[in-house]
């Protein structure tokens, strides 16, 4: 009986000895909630850095508002969003703030026979349609701009978004940047478009300016090439015909001066320079200043130094645009005033 | 009642020797207090979600008081918000629904129980119940894939140019055919409703003893004498009670209507035109609602839907009171 005592015995030793192992070994996955304009490529970056080191971050595509409310509630350890807060709001909520990745808003259109790139068009024309002013595809202004596209006698069908976004914010932005009429439509997350149908987050916009024939809408390039929709090139403030590119989101951000603004919040819209992408778009991420808890707040730190390091070679291959390595110094930088409840950094 | 106290009364004359056979004395008291408390508890949950909507929403309902209710801006960068748009298309897409929906399902019930050769009944009824348990964001993704491109090809041109052209029913079909939009989202719900009204119209129309309807085919009724005129009415209260279980149902449907309702925030005439109802309104925009006014006017939204359905069901109980004593299956 004893040495059957002693062989249960051994045995549950080795398992808990097994599971004590188990549970050292496995670390707090941690999780993120907001903008769906970087979605696809933290998507990737979660899936390759759970592949290296074994911890998962779980991300949230539910909008720039969302992302805002929900570090707000601290229901997340970072909130991400495309509109940037203001150094008030920022000072006021103690959240600090870093730019992750550049991309580009193209417009897509779904007209039968038209290919990606193939029409061109500019603020101004962009913003009339979406004020409800332009109507058909073949109104002399869009065919000024593409002569030798055949445009349809048919009605545009204008999609927006549906819920609180960053993408939005970006694009009207730019919109109030090149039409003085656009003002009465104002810049925000969320606005009351005068025409037009919601969809819900980039993938929404997509899908239904897929399935509606004579639409267009505005997505995240990623998105366009996802869904092979058919993106138009964009004449920019220098009167240039861009595509939207590697390069040509490079060119907006060369000149932005990322120190001038509190929480590196600089607006990449309809920025000078032949190359460059009119409606270029930086995301940001939001995290505490004094974290509740350091642990999490350090593998968060973690995760975006290893995306800032290693990360660059997934983001080129769907048109983000990494940040410049004299910004990823300054970044870093800043997260000393990242701490803990003693005043510590956590990285 | 009288039971108990006939036990109570066995319980104390009978001497202690005999009672074992009797059972527990407090069984029944706890039954019945349990089955109170179950009463009660649905009772404080239903004022509960009254008293929490209330106060969420009341920074919104001082703002604009009762104007809330037929203004039609929904401004968020001015923070302006009226719930006249979104009430208007939960109306008229429930309004679509019904008229879509109730004379299909009368028409299936009908055929169901008068109709219908024996074989092929089992198999349509387990259909219809089938088409029940389909989850509601399936509809609504059937019908952004499958519906919109049909209905912006053949339906809605269709309808232009037949309908758009009379005089005053016109103005309902004007506008470019987008597929997306109000009417299409009437004909999902209707779709949705359809299962729950046919069958409870068919459980209610089989129940009708068969006394009065073979006496009607004897005296020479044709069938659709039969059904109008001695079905119909012998089982009006349970009819009306399947069409405010649809109806209950069109009102608060979410998902399915916010992928192919086109999330719009304008009036319009056209039925062709997007527009969006309280709880797709809801869906989309709650999670991002940032600001108190703006989380407030959602939730004062969700207030007035609440009213709106408590009406329709108000609404539909007085008309169940007013005709219980003709009807046999009061």
């Amino acid at each position: 009986m004893l040495k059957q005592f002693g062989k249960i015995g051994r045995a549950g030793l080795v398992a808990l000895a097994v599971m004590a192992t188990a549970t050292v070994a496995q670390a707090a996955d941690i999780s993120g909630a907001g903008a769906t304009f970087p979605y696809p490529i933290y998507a990737k970056w979660a899936e390759a850095y759970k592949a290296k080191t074994g911890i998962g971050m779980n991300y949230q595509s539910i909008g720039s508002g969302g992302g805002i409310k929900q570090i707000k509630a601290k229901t997340v350890d970072f909130g991400a969003s495309d509109a940037p807060l203001t150094g008030d709001e920022l000072k006021e909520t103690g959240l600090a703030q870093f730019p992750m990745v550049m991309g580009a808003i193209v417009p897509v259109v779904n007209l039968p026979g038209v290919k990606p790139g193939e029409m061109v068009l500019n603020g101004h024309v962009l913003a009339e349609i979406y004020l409800g002013n332009i109507t058909k595809w073949n109104d002399p202004q869009i065919a000024a701009l593409n002569k030798g596209v055949a445009l349809p006698d048919q009605a545009i069908a204008v999609v927006h978004r549906s819920d609180g976004s960053g993408t939005t914010f970006n694009f009207t932005y730019y919109l109030n940047s090149v039409d003085a009429k656009w003002a009465a439509v104002g810049v925000d997350k969320a606005v009351e478009w005068p025409v037009g149908l919601g969809g819900k987050g980039n993938e929404g916009v997509a899908a239904l300016v897929g399935q509606t024939a004579g639409s267009i809408g505005y997505v995240e390039y990623a998105y366009a090439l996802q869904n092979k929709l058919t993106y138009t090139d964009m004449l920019n403030q220098a009167g240039k015909r861009v595509q939207p590119s590697l390069a040509s989101i490079q060119a907006a951000a060369a000149n932005a001066k990322w120190n001038s603004v509190p929480g590196f919040g600089v607006i990449l819209a309809d920025q000078p320079g032949a190359e460059s992408w009119p409606m270029t778009a930086a995301t940001f991420i939001l995290v505490y200043h004094k974290q509740d808890k350091p642990a999490n707040g350090k593998a968060v730190l973690e995760f975006f130094k290893w995306c800032y390091e290693h990360g660059d070679k997934l983001a080129e291959d769907l048109v983000y645009v990494p940040m410049p390595k004299n910004v990823v110094e300054q970044v870093e930088d800043s997260w000393k005033t990242v701490t803990d409840a003693s005043g510590k950094p956590v990285l | 009642m009288q039971d108990i106290k006939k036990t109570s009364s066995v319980m104390t004359d009978t001497p202690k020797s005999h009672r074992r056979s009797r059972g527990l004395n407090w069984g029944d008291p706890f039954f019945k207090s349990a089955t109170f408390l179950f009463a009660m508890l649905v009772l404080t949950i239903l004022s509960g979600i009254v008293i929490v909507l209330f106060i969420d929403a009341w920074p919104a309902l001082k703002q604009f008081g009762p104007a809330f209710i037929w203004t039609s801006s929904w401004n968020p960068v001015k923070d302006s918000y009226g719930a006249f748009v979104p009430l208007v298309g939960t109306i008229e897409t429930a309004v679509i629904a019904m008229v879509i929906g109730v004379p299909f399902s009368f028409g299936m019930a009908f055929f169901l129980t008068e109709m219908c050769p024996h074989w092929l009944r089992q198999p349509i009824a387990i259909a219809i119940e089938l088409l029940a348990a389909v989850p509601s964001i399936i509809y609504g993704i059937w019908g952004l894939f499958v519906l919109v491109p049909i209905c912006q090809k053949y339906v809605e041109p269709f309808l232009i140019a037949t309908l758009g052209s009379v005089p005053i029913l016109g103005h309902l079909f004007q506008g470019p055919p987008i597929g997306i939009g109000v009417f299409l989202a009437g004909i999902i719900l209707a779709l949705m409703i359809l299962p729950f009204i046919t069958s409870v119209m068919r459980e209610v129309f089989a129940a009708v003893p068969a006394v009065l309807r073979e006496s009607a085919y004897g005296l020479g009724a044709t069938r659709w004498e039969v059904v109008w005129r001695v079905v119909l009415p012998y089982s009006r209260v349970g009819v009306v009670g399947a069409v405010m279980l649809g109806l209950g149902r069109a009102l608060g449907e979410t998902m399915a209507v916010t992928f192919v309702i086109g999330n719009a925030h304008r009036l319009s005439m056209s039925l062709l035109a997007p527009g969006t109802t309280i709880s797709a309104t809801l869906a989309n925009e709650f999670t991002e609602a940032d600001g108190e006014l703006y989380t407030a006017s959602l939730i004062a939204l969700g207030l007035v839907l609440f009213i709106l359905t408590f009406a329709v069901l108000a609404i539909g109980k007085r008309m169940l009171l007013r005709t219980s004593g003709k009807g046999g299956l009061a």
